[in-house]
């Protein structure tokens, strides 16, 4: 290494910590930094009035090809816990961890999910099946509990109602699937984020992209689902609301199939869109399942 | 079997169709544009507008969200912003033109950068504004088409300037004052161009289409017009043969179109008829009376 190069490494790890040393503005409130909105949703539903939630890849982002700023840096040093999806969703993020210098403690809220692998990797879209996401939020109340023994109590008070409507929406969304009949069950949705979903649900779904937004589909890969769509009678095509939907459009415009407004998965949406909470963005995409394959 | 490989994509699906003619139209427009590039030495000039252009087509982003026309007219504003500027300060200061551009475009894409960032969400601002060449919808093929037919007017109209000024510009200089106009001219078409490419290949391949067919006609003619027919035939090869390379692999368009120029351009420097390395290397026998 040279000596310039120490200087340097040097110098921001002095940048950082400064940072890092910045008073933190919720005095009484436990920090937690959770790596995406879906997460963050949990958390303050675990949380409530106890922790101050701040979320790095916010409404809308989109968490796989995220690059975090020296803000984020500033978030993760000054946090008490950290919670993460894993499953190699947030690849960026063991960087941020030892680049910020912090001692947060970290949780995996998939932890104990058995992942569904797809092309040799593990899925990291968990959350999408509801049943999972009470595992999430089991995770995230111990971890908070962990962190925070004062509130142990209100955590798992908290949790447990949380946990009761989670149960009451993973009814709804199998009596809401089950009214459809079997045949009709598939979709085509830009990004094939919909694999647990799909095995709770019993929805198929075809996706034009790999399992990660990064790679750019080829003309073969488009020329395959209009022909899957031709041939299968797909009735819907989805769009989603992290890819180019001029993309999807064509490939409705050619297949026949029905455009079937926009599934949410990986981030939830500003306050006054269609899903701010993980609840609602589940509701919506049933709603928006439903009301596209019935017809 | 022929047919299937080469002809049924198109017939079968109307996407294939699409993106042949946006390529063919952004070939025939960008070209000719490319081999006056080249000759002016301005090759590289081109990579550095490309990237210029990018803050242009954020703002247009930022105002009206999705809308293709002001998304094309912030970036043609800023491609030319860049450079006016860039030229006015090589002119009136001590610093050349290559340093000056090369100035205007990092702060122009550091700009773009920023702006992008400062929306708020980290979606790939291009992706989703310029889509590709295998999502042109109506409204972006119009545009592209349009572009293209302005190209090739305005060339023509600027066409006798332009190659002198090539060829002997202190010569046009003592006949006409029509050298900086057509200069002036020709940059914006370079622009103009340069956001067609964007909406079918993205930003970093949006000058390939210009630069390659270019390279690959200096091997095969002598005379600018024979340079000009093989660089728009060469770039529309490329361009068919790379839909059909992406349709029958798993190679994106984008870059299929790109790799398949290159590898023409690579075929052009070994076999050329013009100073190619084969042809050097065993010259033909003088013909003899």
């Amino acid at each position: 290494m040279t000596i310039g190069r120490r200087v340097f490494l040097v110098g921001c790890s002095v940048a950082l910590s400064l940072m890092a040393m910045e008073p933190s503005h919720a005095q009484d409130k436990i920090d937690v930094v959770a790596s995406f909105s879906i997460l963050g949703d949990f958390v303050r539903n675990v949380g409530g009035d106890r922790v101050a939630v701040t979320t790095l890849v916010g409404p809308n982002g989109d968490a796989h090809v995220y690059t975090p700023s020296p803000a984020d840096a500033k978030k993760v040093a000054a946090a008490k816990l950290l919670v993460v999806n894993g499953l190699g969703f947030e690849g960026w993020l063991p960087r941020l961890v030892k680049s910020s210098g912090g001692s947060a403690s970290i949780v995996t809220a998939t932890q104990g999910i058995a992942a569904h692998q797809r092309d040799a990797h593990d899925d990291p879209h968990a959350w999408q099946s509801v049943a999972n996401a009470e595992i999430y939020v089991a995770n995230i109340r111990d971890a908070l509990a962990k962190v925070d023994p004062a509130g142990a109590a209100t955590y798992r008070a908290n949790a447990d109602a949380y946990l009761a409507k989670l149960a009451a929406l993973d009814n709804e969304a199998k009596a809401a699937m089950a009214s459809i009949p079997e045949r009709h069950r598939r979709v085509i949705s830009t990004h094939d984020a919909f694999g647990y979903f799909a095995a709770a649900y019993g929805v198929e779904f075809i996706a034009p992209q790999g399992v990660s937004t990064d790679s750019e589909p080829s003309a073969k890969d488009i020329a395959v689902i209009i022909t899957q769509l031709r041939i299968s009678k797909t009735p819907a095509v989805f769009l989603e609301n992290i890819a180019d939907p001029r993309l999807m459009r064509r490939i409705a415009a050619e297949s026949g199939a029905k455009i079937g407004g926009t599934l949410y998965s990986d981030s939830l949406t500003p306050e006054n869109g269609d899903a701010p909470t993980y609840i609602d963005m589940v509701r919506h995409n049933i709603r928006a399942l439903t009301s596209a394959l019935a017809g | 079997m022929i047919y299937d490989a080469l002809i049924a994509p198109f017939v079968e699906f109307e996407f294939m169709r699409r993106a042949l003619a946006g390529v063919l139209a952004l070939a025939l427009g960008g070209a000719p544009v490319g081999v006056f590039l080249m000759l002016r030495r301005m090759s590289l000039v081109g990579d550095a507008m490309a990237h210029a252009i990018l803050p242009g087509a954020a703002i247009g982003f930022l105002f009206s969200g999705l809308n293709l026309f002001a998304m094309t007219f912030g970036g043609l504003i800023a491609g030319f912003s860049v450079a006016l500027l860039a030229g006015l300060v090589s002119r009136v200061t001590i610093i050349k033109e290559d340093a000056s551009l090369a100035a205007f475009y990092l702060v122009s894409l550091a700009a773009g950068v920023t702006i992008v960032s400062m929306r708020g969400t980290n979606i790939d601002l291009l992706h989703v504004l310029f889509g590709n060449i295998l999502a042109l919808d109506d409204q972006t093929l119009l545009v592209i088409a349009f572009n293209a037919t302005i190209t090739l007017l305005v060339m023509a109209v600027i066409y006798r300037p332009l190659v002198i000024e090539c060829v002997d510009p202190v010569f046009l200089r003592t006949v006409s004052r029509a050298g900086a106009p057509a200069h002036l001219a020709f940059l914006a078409l370079v622009v103009v161009n340069l956001v067609n490419g964007f909406h079918a290949l993205g930003t970093l391949l949006a000058v390939g289409l210009m630069v390659l067919p270019a390279g690959i006609a200096r091997f095969w003619s002598r005379d600018i017009t024979g340079m000009m027919m093989v660089s728009v035939g060469s770039a529309m090869v490329s361009g068919y043969l790379g839909l059909v390379l992406s349709f029958q692999t798993k190679v994106p368009s984008g870059p299929a179109i790109i790799l398949v120029a290159a590898a023409l351009y690579v075929f052009s420097v070994l076999f050329g008829n013009v100073s190619g390395v084969v042809r050097q290397l065993f010259p033909g026998r003088h013909l003899e009376a």
